[in-house]
This record gives structure tokens, sequence and C-alpha cells, in this order.
């Protein structure tokens, strides 16, 4: 693996953001507007309460961390889309471009674009809600560490589905995030959804995540109570990387045969 | 002169469904050639350059470049091969300098810096170098095209109707620069054209496809007299009319 190819792809990105910085919208605006909602949504709902619930650091520090997942996913799929709509296909795969390669460049992108997102709204939250993001300081780091694996398999995942259905199919990518977070814990504990769709939930590695922060957050759980639960959570999303992976590798080798690489266009 | 083909093309063949593309086709290139791949429209030249480029992967045969196999060797072997087609868009939303800088990454070019200097300056792009591509001619395009094509220096160049849709002075002048370029450096040629004149002016030996198969070859300056045929326009227009009358 080169990682000069690797920085190709993530500086192609770089450039489309410098050269047309309305872009960068698309990084902040989603994420600021959940937090900013969310944050007055808390708000009120504590202040209904008996004072004892903190709505604020159990709902906040949630959103935050599901924006910083669907910004990786999407940050995946946005750039992957992009390179269809320039048709740069040939070009690139054309060249000694490996896979690995190409989409070690989307991930780097969408870290860059995620990480950017999530520090804004870290500070909108601290500004407007008085949130503090590093309340459980360090052993914050394996629960975005997860979110993070699960979001790069799902945004390959979902790169591997427009591959094969053609561009049309983005718009099976957008409400990913959304309908995992019904079953992901992310607003409720999973034990308020039915017992069949907690099923659902326990394959989904950002439960794990969700759950556990809600025991050290409301709980007063320690790091060391949920580290089996994070292990399975990050064990899960090793698994979903690899075998999104796999799927694309296989959906590339399809395009090769088919030869829909050399014909594929926004058009297709 | 290296005597050992740069590219060797043996019972090629690919077949989507129940049509066949490219049919057992078999030839050869040599460094400093420059070999014409002629045809008329769905004769399976570009699906020949799209197996050669590792982009298609053909049902049968082989393609062996600087005596490796494509199959089991494409990322090494891509390093020292390039290309340039009329439907392969450079990305328009980059400037022409950041497209040389990302395909300079991409072919691990030395000293990019340098090598970016040499080609806007070689192609007379350096008045576009901060424009966006998207907002160039098609002549500057293909410039740009072209300038890619040899950034890595290659040994092996495929040009997929490198002049189409460009006026003949553009053409000729693109012409010269490939032309000067293969002889200074020797490097392997495939260029498959619609333009029979341009064929003649640069090619050193041509192919003719029919419905994926090679249906003659030879000299481009006497085949057409081989064939009964006024110039090779007239032994073009006979290949996609009637190319049963042409077989031995």
């Amino acid at each position: 693996m080169m990682l000069s190819r690797t920085y190709a792809i993530f500086l192609r990105q770089v450039y489309l953001f410098r050269s047309t910085p309305t872009r960068l919208a698309g990084v902040f605006i989603w994420m600021v507007i959940d937090i900013i909602q969310w944050g007055f949504i808390s708000k009120y709902l504590g202040t209904m309460g008996q004072g004892t619930f903190g709505f604020l650091t159990c709902i906040l520090g949630a959103i935050i961390l599901w924006g910083f997942m669907a910004r990786i996913q999407q940050g995946i799929m946005t750039s992957f889309l992009e390179d269809i709509w320039s048709q740069n296909f040939i070009n690139f795969f054309a060249s000694p471009l490996k896979i690995i390669e190409y989409l070690s460049g989307l991930v780097m992108t969408s870290i860059a674009t995620a990480v950017t997102g999530i520090v804004t709204v870290v500070c909108i939250a601290g500004i407007a809600f008085g949130y503090d993001f590093f309340m459980i300081g360090l052993s914050l780091m394996p629960f975005i560490i997860i979110l993070f694996i699960f979001g790069t398999a799902m945004g390959i995942f979902v790169s591997g589905m427009i591959f094969r259905l053609g561009p049309t199919a983005e718009w099976l990518g957008w409400p990913i995030p959304l309908v995992l977070s019904l079953f992901a814990g992310v607003y409720y504990p999973i034990a308020t959804l039915p017992p069949a769709l907690q099923v659902v939930s326990r394959l989904i590695p950002a439960s794990y995540v969700f759950e556990s922060l809600r025991d050290i957050l409301i709980r007063g759980a320690s790091f060391t109570d949920v580290m089996l639960f994070l292990l399975i959570g990050m064990g899960l999303a090793f698994l979903y990387l690899c075998a999104a992976y796999a799927f694309f590798i296989k959906i590339y080798r399809r395009n090769l045969e088919s030869g829909a690489i050399a014909r594929f266009s926004a058009e297709s | 002169m290296d005597t050992e083909p740069i590219l060797q093309i043996d019972t090629l063949t690919k077949v989507y469904d129940d049509v066949t593309a490219v049919d057992h086709i078999s030839f050869s290139v040599r460094a400093g050639e420059i070999i014409g791949l002629l045809g008329p429209n769905g004769a399976g030249k570009t699906t020949t350059i799209n197996m050669i480029l590792g982009i298609l992967h053909p049902t049968g045969g082989s393609i062996r470049i600087f005596g490796k196999d494509l199959a089991t060797n494409r990322s090494t072997i891509g390093l020292q091969v390039n290309f340039a087609a009329v439907y392969a868009h450079m990305p328009l939303n980059l400037t022409v300098r950041q497209n040389l800088h990302i395909f300079g990454l991409l072919y691990e070019v030395k000293h990019l810096k340098k090598r970016i200097a040499e080609l806007l300056t070689q192609f007379d792009l350096e008045q576009f170098a901060d424009t966006k591509a998207g907002l160039l001619s098609s002549g500057e395009l293909s410039r740009l095209s072209l300038a890619k094509a040899i950034i890595n220096n290659p040994r092996l160049l495929l040009l997929d109707e490198p002049t189409a849709s460009l006026d003949p002075s553009v053409s000729q002048h693109i012409r010269a620069a490939i032309k000067e370029y293969v002889d200074r450096t020797q490097t392997a040629v495939l260029w498959t054209s619609h333009n029979m004149q341009e064929i003649e002016a640069v090619c050193d030996h041509v192919y003719f496809l029919s419905h994926g198969s090679i249906l003659l070859s030879g000299n481009p300056k006497t085949l057409a007299s081989e064939y009964g045929k006024k110039d090779l326009e007239e032994l073009f227009i006979a290949v996609a009319r009637e190319p049963l009358t042409l077989k031995d």
C-alpha cells in the first residue's frame, strides 16, 4: 500500500473543499442543527422533571457521538459519489491505485470532516448549554473508536451498494444513520424496545456504546464495569468492517468482469 | 532497439453474455512503435484498451506487458503505463495544476513539482495552470489529458481517439507533440482513431478490427492499395460495410 496514493485521494477532496467553501456547510450544518435542537429539547424536558435526571448529560453526549458516526459514514459515501459525479473511475482505476488505497483515502477524508464537525458541535454544546463533552475524560476514546469503525464499515458498505446498483442508490445511503438510530439506543435505552427489536439492537455495535455511556453517566458505573460491553461492540464493529471491505472488493471484481467501471457514470 | 515486445496480446477474448466483443485477437507493440487499432464503432477497440488498462477482465487469452502477466502484476505494470481517452474525463472541478498533482501522486512521480512545470510548458498550459479543467476548451482539455498521460514517462501509452472533436490545427499540434515524445522516449503506443489521415501520418502498423476480430493488418501507407482501395478511408468504409469481401 502506497501512502502517496491514499494521500492523492484525500487531497482531491481537500482541493474540492478549498475551491468551493460552500461544501463545508455540509460538514457542520446537520450536526449543529441537531445539537441546538436537542439542547433546547433537553433543557425543556429538564424543567419538567424533578431536577434529579440530567437530560442534557444523557442526550447531548449521545447526539454528538451519533453525529460523529453518521458523518464518518456519509463522508465516505459523499466522497465516493463525488468520483461518480466527476466520472473519475476510469482515470483512477486505470492507474496503479489499489482498492485499499482508494478506500483509505475516502476514510481519511471522512475523518477530517467528522473531526471538524465534532469539534464545532462540542464547542457549541459547551458555550450554549454548558455541556462538558469530556466529562468522562480519556475513557471516551473507546466509545469514539467503536463508532468510527462502525461508521467506516457502513460508509464502505453503502459505497459498495452504490457501486453495484448505480448512483441512484445513494438514496439508500442517506437514511441509514436514522434507521440504525432506532435500534442503537441513541435516544432511549434498548430496554425500551420490544424484545424482538432488542435482538436487532444487540447486533449493532453502536448500541453497546450508548448503553455503556448511559451506565457511566446516569448509573455511575465505572469504565471497568462496561469494559466487556465495549469489547463486544468493538469486536462487532471490526467484523462489520471486514465484511464491508470484502463486499466492496466483491463488487469491484464483478464490475471488472461486467465492464461497469469503464461505463460507470452519473447516468448509469 | 529493444526487440522484446512491450505489449503482447495473445488470443484475447471478451464475451458479454451472448455477445463476443473481442474475439481471439493477437498482436504486439514494441518500443518506439505506434500501432493503430482501427475499426467502426463497436468493433472492439475500446474494449481491448480497457482490458489492457486492467479495468475490464478478459474472458480468455492473455495480456503481457514488459514481459509480465497483467492479471497478476497490475499495480507494478500500471506505474509504467498511461492513457488518454476522449471519454475519460479529468476531474473538471480541479484546476490543471491540481489534476496533474493528484495523478502525479497516483503514479508515484518523483520530483513532482518539477515534472508538472515541465508538462505545463510542454503542452502550453502555463497560463491555465490555476484554471479549473471544466473551464478549458476541448483543445486545452485534450492537452491536459495528454500531459496527464505522460506524467509518469510511461513505456506504454494507450491513446483512445486522442484528437476526437478537435479542430485540424489543434489535432496536428497534439499529433506532433505525441510523435516528438515517442521519438525521444521510444515509448510504445497503441492508438485508436477514426481519422484515417491521422493514422497514416503517425502509425507504423495498423490492425483493422471488425466484430471483435482482426480483419486485416499492415503498413498504413500501403495497406489500402494491397486491398485495391484508393486510400485508408475507403478501406475503413469497406471494413465497416462489407468486411466479408476483404477476407482472404
